[in-house]
């Protein structure tokens, strides 16, 4: 596993070793395959059911009429799908920022800590379908309203996983910085923040997920005066319409924006513990 | 360096003192002794062992001298100064039982951080790195990173990282306890050859009779409950040592020694 003891004598494979690499090289294909197997599966078992049973499209469209819809809708569907996004981004940016923030000033002040985490934690156990109303009432801006509320879904992953995070440096480091001199900031640009880095990339996994959802249900509870053009409006709107076709095409639209933020946050993720963190290290032999 | 060398071949009364510890007690919470009446004196150039069984006090007293904590009563002087405070705190090298390494940096980074955090470009002290790294043997491993190394060598990272700002003391915590044995030996036989070439002086806590007496010139045995200084013994044996030190009559001579005080140190603590 390190560098200096990998040999290298030419390749002997006996009958155990040998079916292990065929099992690995099996794994590396059925990886992508299958899950493209079931989806390819369900899209088909899907259409048969609809068409087997004659069901109208008004109660379960097949998934070619949701295809057809989309791309007829497309223009109305990206401008809500990029309102959606541009919320989901702009909620995450801010919940970043004041999650790393407020994370850093509880590390810095236990006194801090002591007096607001009660607040961060009932912000984050009230449903925000509970808070919104209000918001409604207070806030007149209506992009702002929805960012309000992604934002309130999204921060708290941030906040206690950088708060975990910056405590959760070797003792031995820390004794090391305390007998180099180090100051305060010093401990915590080249000490605890790397130490957290790790804790903020799994927290922003599960905020990037939470700001979507966050960004979805408000639209659903605010949005509906005329504010929301975004993709949780689309599919209310489509729903007092009976175009089902379209609730399924916005539904998915959402489904994308969500798996994509998933996977941005994984590649963030990977690029920047790849050199160094067990997590994103794959182990050999 | 230079100057380092010329303090060590000295004749041993002319050496500058580099620490003294006069009477020292530290009490935890007001009821726990963990260490008691320990005067020690540090000549530059010296390699001391802190030996005996756990809670001895052996890394309390590490940590006294470390500046990590102060003492309940008595004084730690730095080179003969007046002071009551740990004046030269910033002056001393670590190496931990872990190698405490950090591990999103590379081993040139880590072995910079002594510099880092006193304000200096890696750009302008890169020399000294590359003369640490290249004394410790892994000149070509500036780049890696610590995962990528085995268990010693990332060990010899952390004795680089101690031994680049030059400091005037440096304090190793069982740092090859972790070690399989024959890794240990060998990096035994590398840090007195280090010792040789840069004249270091080094405080070294054991729990290994061995070790303590192929490497010091002096070896402190300690009692536990409360922590305590038991015997001073000299090893009367001359410097360079190598492998035929170990399988020699004088070197068993002293492992017998230093036994039986470590034996009599337990026996007293049971």
């Amino acid at each position: 596993m390190t560098m200096q003891d990998r040999s290298s004598a030419e390749a002997v494979y006996d009958a155990e070793e040998a079916r292990r690499a065929r099992a690995i090289r099996i794994e590396s294909v059925a990886r992508w395959l299958l899950p493209l197997l079931v989806v390819v599966a369900t899209v088909l078992g899907w259409q048969w059911l609809v068409t087997a049973n004659d069901i109208p499209h008004y109660i379960l469209p097949g998934p070619f009429r949701v295809w057809e819809q989309l791309v007829t809708d497309w223009p109305m569907l990206r401008d809500s799908l990029f309102v959606t996004l541009k919320i989901t981004v702009m909620a995450l940016g801010v919940a970043v920022v004041g999650g790393v923030l407020l994370a850093i000033l509880f590390d810095q002040s236990r006194f801090a800590e002591l007096i607001f985490y009660p607040y961060a934690v009932i912000l984050q156990v009230t449903p925000i379908v509970s808070i919104a109303p209000l918001i409604f009432i207070y806030v007149k801006e209506p992009t702002a309203r929805v960012l309000i509320c992604a934002w309130i879904v999204a921060f708290f992953p941030l906040l206690s996983n950088t708060t975990l995070g910056l405590k959760s440096t070797d003792h031995n480091l820390r004794d090391l910085f305390t007998i180099y001199g180090a100051s305060r900031w010093q401990r915590l640009i080249h000490l605890q923040l790397p130490s957290a880095l790790p804790y903020f990339l799994g927290g922003l996994r599960i905020a990037g997920g939470l700001a979507l959802i966050g960004a979805i249900v408000a639209e659903y509870v605010v949005g509906t005066g005329g504010a929301g053009s975004g993709l949780a409006f689309r599919i209310l709107e489509a729903s007092y319409r009976l175009n089902i076709p379209r609730m399924f095409a916005a539904l998915l639209l959402i489904g994308v924006v969500g798996v994509a933020i998933y996977a941005a946050t994984a590649l963030l993720s990977h690029l920047m513990l790849r050199r160094w963190h067990e997590s994103a290290i794959r182990r050999e032999g | 360096m230079t100057d380092l060398i010329t303090r060590q071949t000295l004749p041993l009364g002319q050496r500058p003192r580099v620490l003294e510890m006069h009477d020292v007690l530290k009490v935890f919470n007001g009821t726990v002794t963990a260490l008691k009446g320990m005067s020690l004196t540090v000549n530059a150039g010296d390699f001391i062992s802190l030996l005996g069984p756990s809670g001895c006090g052996k890394s309390t007293a590490l940590r006294l001298i470390a500046g990590l904590m102060q003492p309940t009563q008595g004084r730690i002087l730095w080179d003969g100064d007046q002071g009551e405070g740990n004046g030269g705190r910033g002056d001393i090298g670590v190496v931990f039982q872990e190698p405490t390494l950090m591990p999103w940096a590379t081993v040139a980074r880590n072995v910079y951080l002594p510099f880092r955090l006193r304000g200096k470009s890696f750009a302008s002290v890169a020399g000294e790195i590359r003369e640490a790294l290249s004394l410790v043997g892994l000149e070509k491993f500036a780049d890696a990173y610590p995962r990528e190394l085995s268990g010693g060598m990332k060990m010899r990272v952390s004795i680089a990282r101690a031994l680049v700002t030059n400091p005037r003391l440096i304090l190793m915590d069982e740092p090859f306890a972790a070690l399989d044995e024959i890794t240990r030996q060998k990096l035994n036989n590398d840090l007195l050859q280090l010792k040789a070439k840069i004249g270091c002086t080094v405080i070294f806590v054991t729990h290994s009779v061995f070790e303590s007496v192929f490497l010091s010139d002096r070896i402190v045995v300690m009692a536990a409950r409360p922590g305590r200084v038991l015997e001073e013994i000299t090893v009367d044996a001359p410097y360079p040592r190598d492998m035929a030190f170990r399988t020699s009559a004088n070197y068993a001579a002293h492992t017998s020694v230093v036994s039986k005080a470590l034996l009599a140190a337990i026996g007293e603590t049971a």
